[in-house]
């Protein structure tokens, strides 16, 4: 008998989309099993529904043989279900006991218990290998750690099925590594869990059976040991997905944007940071976020203050300009959060496409709105934007249109060196592969490209060359053939293993 | 010896004038904390001052009447987590409708219930006698400085303690920093929260409803109309230098305290109109909040 299975669950989200279709899965005990698909494929809802935070309209949820309704996360929590969530849970100025003992806190008088807490999390971070200090503060930790602390919630609510929501999106390669031994130490002491992530790789390393979703269904189930990436990521997409195709890099190149002595005045210790990208390269940025990358960029955009150091664009200094001027002289950037940075949802699509320019069309500071419409119709057409009107407003669109319409704004004006920050985050195989496919024809054309990405995979695919930062400084450069995941990985932990000159 | 009176003369009064700031400002960290920041204190310290001289009144008693004000400074709380929590209403309006309705409505009830405005100071009513605590109160300077006083300046000491205990060391403190800074993880691990924003919000009326009969009865035995006078937000100003830690924060009152106290003294050694000096300690709430800010933002920027 399986100990969890799901037989038939249908859910339909108000404004009749449907979510999930006819799902039936199950998972043995003492199972990782894996739950994969795209983004918009239903496994959240699923997971939600299992959690008790969605109601399903039809189907059946059995835990150990036994039909249940789950109404809530409370609910779900006495059944011995846990959920690791992929945005944490966590309350920053706490510690880490009390953290993990949140709403469930051994009590002496009116107090809480701070000896009991912290003796009963130390005692469970020896039985399942999770070491952590108690008493330190939650928003002091790294994001592995913080992640620990989360699993540790679930184990001390004695959850023995555990639900990992897209665990090592946020986790660089050494940290996924040590997840998975936890991950391991925990079914080994009895407990069973769902992992859910759309990184082929770790599936085929992790899981025993994966369970495959397209479009709110079931397309198929597999057991790792007897199938491979191709097959699952087929599964997954619905067809074959081609790799991008790169062509030789540049013969001649010469330099685009040549960045000296920059410093972010970032709360990292200011470290100048001194790179250069040429024509017809993609150069590559990979750490874990939070390490600076955020404030190059607005260093480079001139949206920051306090910025030191010398930015040079095709032989012209930046470094007085501000962001208008740089754009002028051909600075272009896909911002890393496109909903809150690189558009304005409420507004249109053309008004997006026409913000960065539309003050060119202006005569006697009147816009030419028809003008600009039509500037905006074409871009859709050039770009494949699916929309019914450049008069949609950006909200309605799916992810992957939404970044069409920031990528379509940003090359519009040919730019001569082009800034990708997380180009891909949260799109779909298919919305990727047309980003991709934009980022190496502009390579083609000789553009200087700044790729920045907590995607290792994208970032080995596409760049030539590769830097890594690390609390505010460029820690490592690896030529592409020297890049591997495992030196970058130490890299982005801050570890140099080899390393070789700029 | 005579500049050393003059020092602990100030002191003293200074410490007198921080009493309502200091418990409105635990009211306030405890809105700040609980993620439902309540710019009514104001408000319900008023209400807090006029309940404490009506009930006084009728009652003969002003401790009844500081139990009133209490009372009074509850339920103007509660009503307020009612509109914030359960119909989801603005903060700062609901603040702000709270303090319009305790202006309003206390020279209003004045009009109505004592037939007079501007000030009501009935002869029947008492202030609170000053509390000299025994052997104490005799020591030289100290005792006249810190055990010569009105009982509620001894509440707000106790009352700073006490809140930093409540609000890290008890399950529902806790739960309510939990609530500020992560409501949905606070969810979903099942922590009543509403019921959590409700004892928060409650408990700071209480405070505002004592800080308002301190001012009324404290010293004098008076209501006055508006004798708040932005009190409660100068009292909300000291929790946000403080980012919400009572220890701190009961600092920043008494530095504001402080200015108000040489504000009495430089009116009456001057001839400069004294609205020029009541307006001072106003100016330096202004001031030192600036400073604080600028250097933070300095420190983030470019070290």
């Amino acid at each position: 008998m399986p100990y969890l299975e799901l037989r038939g669950i249908r859910k339909t989200y108000p404004g009749g989309v449907l979510a999930n279709d006819d799902i039936t899965l199950s998972v043995e005990q003492g199972e990782i099993h894996g739950l994969v698909g795209e983004n918009g494929a239903g496994k959240s809802t699923l997971m939600k529904i299992l959690y008790g935070m969605e109601q399903p309209d039809h189907g059946e949820i059995l835990l150990a043989g036994r039909s249940l309704k789950i109404a809530n996360p409370h609910a779900a929590i006495q059944l011995g279900i846990g959920m690791v969530h992929q945005h944490f849970q966590l309350v920053p100025n706490l510690t880490v006991a009390e953290n993990i003992a949140l709403g469930a806190e051994p009590r002496k008088g009116l107090f809480a218990d701070q000896a009991a807490m912290h003796s009963r999390v130390r005692a469970l971070s020896e039985r399942f290998g999770l070491q952590v200090d108690p008493a330190a503060r939650v928003s002091d930790l790294s994001v592995g750690l913080q992640q620990r602390v989360e699993i540790l919630k679930m184990l001390y609510r004695d959850a023995r099925l555990l639900i990992l929501d897209e665990p090592s999106a946020v986790l660089t390669p050494q940290e996924v590594e040590s997840l998975f031994s936890v991950l391991r130490r925990l079914v080994a002491e009895g407990c069973t869990a769902i992992f859910i992530t759309h990184k082929l790789y770790e599936i085929m390393s992790i899981c025993e059976r994966a369970t495959v979703l397209r479009r709110g269904r079931v397309v198929g189930s597999v057991r790792t040991a007897e199938s491979s990436p191709a097959e699952i990521s087929r599964l997954m997409v619905g067809h074959d997905v081609a790799s991008p195709q790169r062509t030789p890099p540049n013969a001649n190149p010469r330099d685009r944007l040549v960045v000296r002595a920059l410093t972010t005045g970032s709360a990292h210790r200011s470290t100048p940071l001194d790179f250069t990208i040429r024509s017809g390269e993609i150069l590559g940025v990979a750490g874990v976020e939070g390490n600076g990358q955020s404030e190059l960029i607005e260093a480079l955009l001139g949206v920051r203050t306090g910025v030191t150091g010398d930015i040079v664009l095709d032989g012209t200094s930046l470094s007085r300009l501000n962001a208008r001027r740089r754009r002028e002289k051909g600075l272009a950037l896909i911002p890393e959060d496109r909903n809150r940075e690189g558009l304005s949802r409420p507004m249109q699509v053309w008004e997006n496409l026409a913000s960065a320019t539309y003050y060119r069309s202006a005569r006697a500071s009147v816009l030419d709105l028809g003008g600009l419409q039509g500037a905006a119709r074409d871009l859709i057409r050039r770009f494949d934007i699916r929309v019914s009107s450049e008069k949609s407003a950006v909200s309605t669109l799916s992810g992957g249109n939404a970044q069409k319409v920031v990528i379509a704004r940003e090359l519009a004006e040919s730019p001569a060196v082009l800034i990708a920050a997380q180009p891909t985050r949260g799109l779909d195989v298919g919305a990727a592969q047309f980003v991709h496919e934009q980022l190496l024809n502009l390579r083609r054309e000789g553009v200087g490209i700044l790729l920045i990405s907590a995607d290792l995979d994208e970032l080995l695919a596409l760049s030539d060359r590769l830097i890594v930062m690390f609390e505010g400084r460029i820690l490592a450069t690896f030529q592409r053939d020297a890049a591997t995941r495992q030196a970058l990985g130490l890299a982005m932990a801050g570890r140099l293993e080899s390393e070789d000159a700029p | 010896m005579e500049t050393l009176d003059l020092i602990v003369n100030i002191a003293a009064s200074t410490l007198r004038l921080a009493t309502p700031l200091i418990l409105a400002a635990m009211a306030g960290l405890l809105s700040l904390q609980v993620g439902q920041v309540n710019i009514g204190l104001e408000g319900m310290m008023l209400a807090g001052s006029f309940a404490v001289v009506a009930f006084g009144f009728w009652l003969g008693s002003t401790w009844m009447g500081v139990l009133a004000a209490i009372l009074v400074g509850v339920a103007l709380a509660a009503l307020f987590a009612f509109v914030v929590t359960r119909l989801k209403a603005n903060l700062i309006v609901s603040g702000l409708a709270l303090n319009l309705l305790a202006s309003g409505g206390t020279a209003y009830l004045l009009e109505i219930l004592f037939n007079t405005s501007g000030t009501f100071s009935p002869t029947a009513l008492q202030s609170l006698p000053n509390l000299s605590l025994p052997v104490l109160s005799d020591l030289p300077l100290v005792g006249r400085l810190l055990f010569n006083h009105s009982p509620l300046v001894y509440v707000s000491w106790l009352a700073i303690p006490l809140t930093a205990l409540f609000l890290y060391r008890t399950i529902p403190g806790i739960h309510i920093q939990a609530i500020g800074q992560n409501e949905e993880a606070a969810r979903s691990v099942g922590i009543p929260v509403r019921r959590r924003q409700y004892l928060a919000l409650m408990i700071g009326g209480a405070l505002c409803g004592l800080a308002g009969a301190h001012l009324a009865v404290g010293d004098l035995a008076l209501f006055r109309e508006d004798m708040t006078a932005g009190r409660g937000f100068i009292a909300l100003a000291a929790v946000y230098f403080a980012a919400g830690r009572p220890r701190l924060s009961a600092l920043a009152c008494l530095l504001f305290g402080l200015f108000e106290a040489l504000q009495f003294r430089l009116q009456l050694a001057s001839s400069i109109p004294p609205q020029f000096f009541q307006m001072l300690p106003y100016v330096m709430v202004v001031i030192t909040l600036a400073v604080i800010s600028a250097r933070k933002e300095w420190r983030k920027g470019w070290s």
